[in-house]
C-alpha cells in the first residue's frame, strides 16, 4: 500500500471503496483469462489507482468442464477415469477421494498394502504439486529460472508415476477397491534417486530464492491473512498454517496410514506471501521424509486390491458421505450421494481454491501493487480447474 | 536484508552449464514405461469379440466391427474392437475387463500422422509396429474386475444321494442367484448356441434386478419347460460363455431354474397373462414329450386349438420315463407341464396313434399335424446271448422305476455304454442297491456322457471298465450271466477322426453279473405311420427330414424332437416345437 498522501485514493465507506470510474482517477484492466500472471484460466477484473489495486473481482468459468455432472452419467467404476482431470497438478487427491467415498458408501475395506501405496502416491503428488508452485512463485516475482528447474524435477517424479501407474499426468491408478497394480520392482530405489535430486534442488532454491533480496522485498508483507480471517474466509492448508493455525487433516483426522507416520504440522506466524512460501518449502522436505518413511515401512507383500462387485452392474446402497484429504493446497473434499443405483446421484467436489481464489484473493488484493498480484495469487496456490468442477 | 541476499541469487549460474534434462527426438532412448498406457494391442486369436470392452468404455471409443479372416462361430462373434483415438482417454478399463485378456496396451508414446482417419483402427488387425512388442499396460493378475469363480451350488452328498432318489442339485438361494447373475457381462454370446435362442442376458438381468416375474416372462418367450431345462439341459450356452475362457462359465442353467423355483405355480397365469383369440383352426400333436408340449404351447398362444395324443398315461416323454428322478423330480416336471395344461391344450392320454387312433383319421380331422414321438427303441448289442433273461435295456429299467415298478436286477449289474442313458441307468441301479460296473468300448474321454455325470457316477461308487468290446453273454452253472468282453487298443484313424477300438487277440475277459443292461443308443419307432406314409416322408441319416419351418415333405405334416434333430436333447426338441409352431402358423395362414 502506498504510504504517502492517500487523498487521491477512493474513499472507504462501510469497508468498501467508492469508485467513480468516470472521474478518470481509476483504470480498470483485466488480468486474464489468458495471462501469464494468473494461475490457469481465470480472470481478475482489477481497478487501479495509479499502480495500486483498489478493487478486484475474480471471474471464473473459463475452465468449466462439468465434471460433477459428467460423474452422474458414469457408473461407479467409470467415474475414476475422469476425477483425475479435476486437478491437473495433483490428480491423485481426486482419485483417492473418489475411491474412498465409493468404498465408504459400499462398505468395502481396502487391503493394508493398498493404503500404504495410496499414501505414497498422495505424498508424491503433494511434492510434485509443490514443485510446480515453487516455480510459479519464483516466476511471479521475476525469476523464471527456478521454474525451469522445478518443472524438470517434477518431471522426474512424473517418470516415477509413469512407471507406477502407466500415466504421467492422469494416473488413473487409485481405483475403488485399492490400486491397480503393485509397485514395480526397483521403484523404491529409483524414487530415492529422484528424492536426492530434489533435495539438491531445494538447497539451490533456498540460496537463490529464499536468500534473494528481491523476493524478500516483494513477498514480505504481501497478502497478510490475519488469524480471524482464516475461518471467515475458509482458509485452509499452508495458508492457514502460515497464519499460525496447526491445522492439517493428516493429523486432525488421520486417513490411510498417516497415523503410523512420524511428522509434525508445520506452522509459522508471519502469514504473508514469504511465510507461506517458507511453510510450503518445509512441507516439501516433509513430503520427502514421509515418502522415505513409507518406502521403508510398507509391507513387501499382500493384496493391493479388494474385488468389488462386477463393475458393469455395480449398484451402491443409498447414502451420502463426505470424505476429505490434505492436498498440497489444503483441505480437499468429496461429498457423494448414492440413490441406490448404478450411477452417483450427486458428487460435489470442494477444493481450497474455491475460497482462496475468490473471496480471499478479492480481499487481499486491495492496496497491493499491480505488479505483485501474480505473486499474491500464486502464494495462495490457487488452481482454477478445481474451482470449476 | 543482507549483502548475502544480494549475492546469493547469482548462484543460479551453477546450473547454467549442467547437462539439460530434456530428451531429444526421436524418443527411442526413452521408451514408455513397461506399464505405460499407450495405443492398444489385441491378440485376435484370443479375442472372442464379446464386446465387454465396448460396454465398459465410457467414451464410446470402441466399436465392434467385422474383420476379414475372422469367422463367426458359436464361441466367437467374429467381431473385433476398433478404437477411435479421438475419443479414447487411455484409461485402460477395456483392458481391465477383457474376458480373454486378449486386449492390452503398448508403451507407444508418440505417433504422428497428418491423416486423422488413421487414428481409428482395429488393434491386432491393422498392422502397427507395437502390436508384437511386449511392453505396455496389461491387467495385473491380482486385480480383476470380473469374478472368475462360479457361486458354489449346494449338492446332496454322494452317500445320501446314492441311498435315495432325492434331487442332487439343491438350487440357489436368492442371495446366491443374484451373486451369480452379477458375474455376467451381458455379452450375449451364449444366445446363438442355445437351440431355442433363449434371451439369456435379459433373464439374468431380471435376476440381478430381483424381478422374477420379468424373468419368468422372458423364459416363456422361447421355452415352455424352463423348470425342466433349468435342471437337465445340456447347457451348450455355458460352453461358450465368455467368462468360461479364463474362469468358470456363468451357471446359466441353474439361474433359469432359480427363477422357476421361486415363483409359485399358482401365479404363473397372472404373471404370464396369456390371453389369445381362438382362430378356429385345429392342430394335432403326436407325443407329449418336450417337442410336442412346446409346439402345443406356442400354437395355443397363436390361437390354434391343439390336441396332443400321447400313448402313456402321463405327459413328459423321456423327461418322465427316461431322466431319473434324482436329476429331475417328478413334481418339478409336473409344475412345468401342469401350467401348460391349464391353458386349454387338450391332452389325450393313453392314446397311441396307430393303435388307439389311426394316423389317417387325425390327418383328416386336423388342419395340420406335428409329431415328436422320440426315440424309444433301444439298440441291440448284436452279440450272442442277448435274448437271455436278465438282459434288460436301460430305457426299460428307467421307465419301470418311473412307473413305480421295482425292477429285479440282483446284486451285480453291468451297464454297457458310455452315454448319458448309460450313466442314468448305472446310477439308478446304484440307488436300487446294486454294485454297478459301466463297460465302454473306447477311452473315458471319448464317452459321450457329460463330464459331470461321469464324475458323479464315480463318486457314487460306479466302477468303470474302458476299452472293452462286448463279445457274448451266456448263463453260468450258478445261474448268473457271464459277460465276455475283449480288451481293446485304440487305433488312430488319422487327424480329426475319433480313434477306433480294436480287439487285442486272446485278451477276452469275463464278468459275472445278475443283470446286464445295454444302453448304447436308441432309434425311432414310426410304425404308427402307414407304410405309404413312411415311404412318402423323406429321411436323412435315420432322421425325419424337415425344412427350416419343421415341415416334412408332406406340407401338412411337421415334425421335431429326437426323431428330427441330431442333438437329441430336451432343448433342441423344445426349439423344434417352437419352430414348427411358427411354421404351421405360416403354412395355415397362406
Ligand atoms: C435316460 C435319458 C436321459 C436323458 N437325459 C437328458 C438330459 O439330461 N438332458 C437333455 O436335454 N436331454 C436328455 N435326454 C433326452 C431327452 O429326454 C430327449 O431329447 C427329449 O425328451 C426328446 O423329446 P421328444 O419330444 O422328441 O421325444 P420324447 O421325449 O421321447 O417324447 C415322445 C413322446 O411321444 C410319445 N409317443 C411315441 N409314439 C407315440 C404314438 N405312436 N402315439 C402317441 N404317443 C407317442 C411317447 O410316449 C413320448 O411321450 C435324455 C434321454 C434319456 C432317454
Ligand atoms: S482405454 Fe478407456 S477410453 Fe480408451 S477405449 Fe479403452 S475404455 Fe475406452
Amino acid at each position: 500500500m502506498w504510504e504517502g498522501d492517500r487523498s487521491k485514493f477512493p474513499e472507504i465507506i462501510d469497508g468498501k471503496p467508492v469508485i467513480d470510474l468516470d472521474s478518470q482517477k481509476y483504470v480498470k484492466i483485466w488480468q486474464g483469462p489468458q495471462h501469464p500472471g494468473v494461475t490457469g484460466n481465470i480472470a481478475l477484473e482489477v481497478t487501479l489507482c495509479g499502480d495500486e489495486v483498489v478493487d478486484l473481482k475474480t471471474h471464473v468459468g473459463y475452465l468449466h468442464r462439468g465434471f460433477e455432472k459428467l460423474l452422474e452419467r458414469r457408473t461407479w467404476m467409470q467415474g475414476f477415469t475422469i476425477v483425475c482431470r479435476i486437478c491437473v497438478p495433483e490428480p491423485d487427491t481426486n482419485e483417492y477421494l473418489f475411491a474412498a467415498g465409493v468404498e465408504e458408501l459400499s462398505g468395502i475395506t481396502v487391503p493394508a498394502k493398498a493404503e500404504w501405496i495410496r499414501t505414497l502416491t498422495l505424498e508424491m503428488a503433494r511434492l510434485a504439486s509443490f514443485l510446480m508452485w515453487l516455480g510459479g512463485q519464483a516466476a511471479a516475482f521475476g525469476m523464471g529460472t527456478v521454474g525451469q528447474w522445478t518443472v524438470a524435477h517434477r518431471d522426474f517424479l512424473l517418470d516415477i508415476f509413469e512407471e507406477l501407474s502407466g500415466g504421467r499426468i492422469y494416473h488413473m491408478y487409485i481405483v475403488p477397491g485399492g490400486v491397480r497394480a503393485d509397485l514395480p520392482k526397483g521403484l523404491d530405489r529409483r524414487l530415492e534417486d529422484v528424492l536426492k535430486k530434489i533435495e539438491i534442488l531445494l538447497k539451490d532454491v533456498d540460496r537463490v530464492l529464499f536468500n534473494n533480496a528481491i523476493f524478500k522485498l516483494r513477498s514480505r508483507g504481501l497478502g497478510i491473512v490475519t488469524r480471524d480471517m482464516v475461518d471467515s474466509y475458509g482458509v485452509v492448508g499452508p495458508v492457514a498454517r502460515a497464519a499460525g493455525l496447526a491445522r492439517d487433516l493428516r493429523k486432525d483426522h488421520p486417513y490411510l496410514v498417516y497415523e503410523k507416520l512420524d511428522f509434525d504440522i508445520i506452522t509459522a506466524t508471519g502469514s504473508d506471501a514469504f511465510t507461506r512460501a517458507q511453510v510450503r518449502f518445509k512441507e516439501m522436505y516433509q513430503c520427502i521424509d514421509l515418502i522415505r518413511q513409507i518406502l521403508s515401512r510398507m509391507p513387501d507383500s499382500g493384496d493391493f486390491y479388494t474385488p468389488v462387485p462386477n463393475v458393469l452392474h455395480w449398484k451402491i446402497p443409498a447414502g451420502a458421505t463426505f470424505v476429505q484429504a490434505e492436498a498440497s493446497r489444503g483441505e480437499y473434499g468429496y461429498y457423494m450421494v448414492s440413490d441406490g443405483t448404478a450411477y452417483p446421484r450427486r458428487i460435489a467436489v470442494r477444493g481450497p481454491s474455491y475460497s482462496h481464489a475468490i473471496a480471499l484473493l478479492q480481499k487481499l488484493a486491495i492496496n497491493t501493487n499491480i505488479a505483485d498480484l501474480a505473486g499474491l495469487m500464486v502464494s495462495l496456490q490457487t488452481c482454477p480447474p478445481e474451482i470449476e468442477r | 536484508m543482507s549483502l548475502r541476499d544480494i549475492i546469493s541469487p547469482f548462484y543460479v549460474w551453477k546450473r547454467a552449464f549442467s547437462k539439460p534434462f530434456t530428451t531429444k527426438k526421436p524418443l527411442s532412448d526413452r521408451p514408455g514405461a513397461p506399464r505405460y498406457r499407450g495405443f492398444h494391442k489385441n491378440d485376435l486369436n484370443k479375442c472372442i469379440g464379446c464386446g465387454t470392452c465396448e460396454t465398459i468404455c465410457q467414451n464410446e471409443a470402441i466399436d465392434l466391427v467385422p474383420v476379414p479372416g475372422i469367422e463367426t462361430t458359436l464361441e466367437d462373434s467374429g467381431l473385433r474392437p476398433r478404437i477411435d483415438y479421438g475419443r479414447c482417454c487411455w484409461c485402460a478399463l477395456c483392458v481391465d475387463i477383457c474376458t480373454t485378456d486378449s486386449l492390452t496396451m503398448s508403451n507407444e508414446y508418440v505417433w504422428i500422422d497428418a491423416d486423422a482417419d488413421v487414428f481409428r483402427f482395429v488393434p491386432g488387425y491393422d498392422e502397427k509396429e507395437w502390436q508384437h512388442q511386449d511392453r505396455g499396460y496389461r491387467r495385473s493378475e491380482e486385480y480383476r474386475l470380473l469374478h472368475p469363480q462360479r457361486t458354489d451350488m449346494k449338492m446332496l452328498d454322494p452317500v445320501t444321494g446314492v441311498g435315495s432318489f432325492l434331487e442332487i442339485v439343491q438350487g440357489y438361494s436368492r442371495e446366491q442367484a443374484i451373486r451369480e447373475a452379477m458375474r455376467c457381462v451381458d455379452c450375449g454370446i451364449c444366445v446363438a448356441s442355445c437351440p431355442a435362442h433363449m434371451d439369456i442376458p435379459d433373464y439374468i438381468r431380471a435376476i440381478r434386478n430381483d424381478d422374477l416375474e420379468e424373468g419368468l416372462r422372458l423364459l416363456y418367450q422361447t421355452n415352455p419347460l424352463p423348470g425342466v431345462c433349468g435342471r437337465i439341459c445340456t447347457h451348450r450356452c455355458e460352453e461358450v460363455c465368455s467368462l468360461g475362457v479364463k474362469g468358470e462359465p456363468i451357471a446359466i442353467r441353474w439361474l433359469k431354474r432359480y427363477i422357476v423355483d421361486q415363483v409359485e405355480s399358482s401365479s404363473f397365469r397372472d404373471i404370464l397373462q396369456q390371453e389369445f383369440v381362438p382362430n378356429g383352426k385345429k392342430v394335432a400333436v403326436i407325443g407329449a414329450g418336450p417337442g410336442g408340449l412346446s409346439a402345443a404351447y406356442y400354437l395355443n398362444r397363436m390361437g390354434y386349438s391343439v390336441t396332443i395324443y400321447e400313448k402313456y398315461p402321463l405327459p413328459g416323454g423321456m423327461l418322465r420315463y427316461g431322466v431319473p428322478e434324482y436329476r429331475l423330480p417328478y413334481d418339478q416336471l409336473d409344475k412345468d407341464i401342469s401350467y401348460l395344461l391349464t391353458l386349454g391344450i387338450i391332452l389325450e392320454r393313453d392314446k397311441q396313434v396307430g393303435k388307439d387312433i389311426g394316423f389317417q383319421d387325425i390327418y383328416q380331422q386336423y388342419d395340420a399335424i406335428f409329431f415328436s414321438t422320440g426315440l424309444s427303441v433301444s439298440y441291440k448289442l448284436e452279440i450272442p446271448g442277448e435274448e437271455l433273461p436278465g438282459v434288460i435295456p436301460g430305457l426299460q429299467i428307467l421307465a419301470e422305476v418311473t412307473q413305480g415298478l421295482k425292477p429285479v436286477i440282483g446284486r451285480q449289474v453291468a451297464v454297457i455304454g458310455g452315454g448319458n442313458v448309460a450313466m442314468d441307468a448305472a446310477r439308478t441301479c446304484r440307488r436300487l442297491g446294486a454294485d454297478v460296473t459301466v463297460v465302454y468300448r473306447r477311452r473315458e474321454e471319448d464317452m459321450p456322457a457329460d463330464r459331470e455325470e461321469i464324475e458323479e457316477a464315480k463318486s457314487e461308487g460306479v466302477k468303470f471298465i474302458i476299452q472293452a468290446i462286448p463279445v457274448k453273454i451266456s448263463r453260468s452253472s450258478a445261474g448268473k450271466l457271464e459277460f465276455f468282453w475283449n480288451e481293446a487298443t485304440m487305433v488312430s484313424q488319422g487327424e480329426g477322426q475319433r480313434p477306433r477300438p480294436e480287439a487285442i487277440p486272446g485278451a477276452v475277459r469275463q464278468l459275472e453279473v445278475d443283470t446286464l443292461i445295454p444302453a448304447i443308443g436308441q432309434g425311432s419307432d414310426l410304425a404308427f405311420l402307414s407304410e405309404d406314409r413312411q415311404n412318402q416322408i423323406e429321411f436323412r441319416k435315420y432322421k425325419v427330414k424337415v425344412d427350416y419351418l419343421g415341415q416334412t415333405s408332406d406340407p401338412r405334416i411337421f415334425a421335431g424332437g429326437d426323431i428330427v434333430n441330431p442333438t437329441a436333447d430336451a432343448i433342441s426338441a423344445i426349439a423344434d416345437g417352437y419352430r414348427a409352431a411358427s411354421g404351421i402358423d405360416k403354412f395355415l395362414r397362406k
